[in-house]
């Protein structure tokens, strides 16, 4: 407990709320809020998929943020005589069709990866926690209505979705950026809309309710801090999802356009002179499962070191 | 049993309502003459006129929707822009070569990936039970898209084994059973980690369960116990997985189509999209939509006459 307790957390009511027997002290309830901590971060550390993921996950946002730094070329310098060079000292990754460097272009590719994922899954988890709580927490009515919503934007393949939308507007990042936003935030809303339900009825909101509080308050200073937690852990494992949409669209050259480079756009680029440089699409697929397998590998091992249930038998 | 049935239904007709409208207002957000929008810079002015006709564009929108819609309903989706057939029959030529791939993916997938689970939940911890997990998260992590780049690759540029474009010779069917290892490998392989995952998981739960100590208890045979018994109850987690993932699998397949050259439904719509012939755009998203909302539709049914339980939640 806080030394500043607001008025709705002292009084008669404040000792349901804890949910603690009147013998346990502040000092009691703090040790043992760190021991749970230690103990978690020590399974953290002894799990081999967990620091494997971090791992990879640092990787990935290393090489995107340094990528000025990191790369040996320009990534859209031209190098006509050079073109098509497998992979050699001066250009490890080998050279494309017109002679650009694979490497560099793999390493600025990762921060268009990067951009899309960080803008892509931040504000698909905002909506769809606000979409979710209030389905959790508003009338039936709504609920219902937000859960038809969410059903049907499901329930349009994705990359289907994508090939529709660009036919209109035709190939751009913020296209990719949207498709991406809108098919993600059903399964945050879904999540946060089932976290909020079951809180809606629990001691410590009916009390906060019964006090007065406005609905606005109660959802951001009490429904929110417990219902965020899984989403979190729901974002690590959508990253890869997101990374995968962005580099399959510019692969079918409906994401971003040239001479941006993306992994996608590597790979697109590889796969028209596959007979004669394989090098391309295999340089250009691998830092994609290398970011897919990070995120996956981290989004699992916390889940299953914060909420054991939900990863039962893996 | 009934209800239940007439309740899903309502509910996926309102879907696919919805995937049409969404379809349809598409067309009407991005600024401009619709009918230069839906048929392309390249239609002829006949073609502009005949279709300002065909589609009542001096109708109110919400009357135009409801005219495609009930066209749809009849089966008419509209004229190609560029050969003046019918979208129906041309999508009715390509869906064989979908289903067909999507059927041999998920098939072999199926085939693998649920002995494996069992196999896996029997002897929990053993190295077969190591392997299927490492290879789970493997399979589940690489995108399918680069399964298909980089199986293109392998196997029918680099050791010409296999052939790497097409459907096959018509009517020759052991030809077209070649064109379709490569993209059945490429889309199925990430489900053989789902469904191993998912079942070995469910399997556990199920093998704790007390009908099942009994069956042993009884002295039956372990075979029957784990197929006969256990499989039954944990199978069902798994046909909602594979009724959800659908959407993912015509993702996929859109994929493959285009990788391999395949002349499926996936395809088509990119064609289309390249070539912005909206008609068939509208048309072969619909198609494709409709097809996941019965995958969806057939095995929630499929769940709830297996479960009662599920029956009476919705």
């Amino acid at each position: 407990m806080s030394e500043n307790r607001s008025e709705s957390e002292t009084g008669i009511l404040a000792v349901d709320v804890s949910g603690l027997s009147d013998h346990v002290t502040d000092a009691e309830t703090r040790e043992s809020a760190a021991r749970e901590r230690r103990e978690k971060l020590r399974m953290f550390l002894t799990n081999w998929q967990g620091l494997t993921g971090l791992i990879l996950v640092a990787v990935f946002f290393a090489s995107a943020i340094f990528a000025p730094w990191l790369a040996p070329y320009d990534p859209n310098a031209l190098d006509v005589p050079a073109r098509l060079s497998g992979p050699t000292l001066d250009h490890l990754a080998g050279t494309d069709q017109l002679g650009r460097d694979t490497l560099s272009r793999i390493l600025f590719g990762g921060r268009v990866a990067l951009k899309i994922a960080a803008i892509g899954v931040s504000v698909a988890l905002t909506v769809g926690l606000i979409l979710g709580m209030i389905a959790g927490f508003g009338p039936r009515w709504l609920d219902s209505l937000l859960l038809l919503v969410f059903d049907t934007v499901r329930s349009f393949p994705t990359i289907v979705l994508a090939l529709a939308t660009v036919a209109l507007t035709g190939p751009s990042l913020a296209v990719v950026l949207a498709i991406v936003i809108i098919t993600s935030i059903p399964q945050y809303a879904r999540v946060a809309r089932t976290a909020t339900l079951t809180l809606r009825n629990t001691d410590f909101i009916l009390a906060e309710r019964s006090l007065g509080a406005s609905m606005t308050r109660t959802l951001l200073h009490h429904v929110m801090p417990n219902v965020v937690g899984p989403l979190l852990i729901l974002a690590a494992m959508d990253v890869p999802v997101v990374v995968t949409v962005e580099a399959g669209l510019s692969f079918l050259g409906l994401g971003v356009t040239p001479p941006t480079a993306s992994w996608g756009t590597i790979l697109n680029e590889g796969y028209l002179v596959i007979r004669d440089a394989p090098w391309m699409v295999i340089a250009g697929g691998i830092p994609l499962i290398l970011t897919t397998l990070g995120f996956t590998f981290l989004g699992e091992a916390l889940r299953d070191i914060f909420d054991p249930r939900m990863g039962k038998g893996r | 049993m009934l209800y239940y049935l007439t309740k899903r239904l309502g509910l996926s007709a309102l879907v696919i309502g919805l995937v049409v409208l969404v379809l349809f207002s598409l067309l009407y957000f991005i600024p401009g003459d619709p009918a230069t929008i839906a048929l392309g810079p390249r239609a002829t002015e006949e073609a502009i006129a005949r279709y300002a006709e065909k589609m009542h564009l001096d109708e109110p929108v919400w009357r135009q929707f409801l005219i495609y819609i009930g066209n749809a309903l009849t089966g008419d989706l509209g004229l190609d822009v560029f050969s003046d057939r019918p979208v129906t029959a041309i999508i009715l030529e390509r869906i064989g070569f979908t289903l067909s791939l999507v059927g041999v993916g998920m098939g072999w997938a199926v085939l693998l990936g649920i002995p494996l689970g069992c196999l896996a939940a029997v002897r929990p911890n053993s190295w077969l039970d190591r392997v299927t997990g490492i290879l789970s998260v493997g399979t589940i992590a690489v995108p399918s898209f680069l399964v298909s780049i980089w199986a293109l690759l392998i196997f029918a540029v680099h050791l010409r084994w296999l052939p790497a474009i097409g459907a096959g010779e018509p009517g020759q069917v052991g030809d077209q059973l070649i064109h379709l290892i490569l993209p059945a490998f490429a889309i199925g392989l990430s489900w053989v980690g789902y469904l191993a995952r998912m079942v070995r998981a469910s399997m556990l739960e199920v093998m704790g369960e007390n009908y099942i100590r009994s069956a042993r208890a009884f002295g039956l045979r372990p075979r029957r116990v784990i197929f006969g018994y256990a499989l039954r109850v944990a199978i069902l987690p798994t046909i909602t997985l594979i009724g959800m993932g659908f959407g993912g699998m015509i993702s996929s397949t859109v994929f493959a189509e285009i990788i391999f050259a395949r002349p499926g439904l996936g395809k088509l719509i990119f064609d289309a999209v390249m070539a912005r012939n909206f008609p068939i755009v509208q048309g072969a998203v619909l198609v494709a939509t409709g097809l996941y909302v019965l995958v969806v539709l057939f095995s929630d049914t499929l769940i709830a006459w297996f479960d009662p339980r599920v029956r009476e939640s919705l």
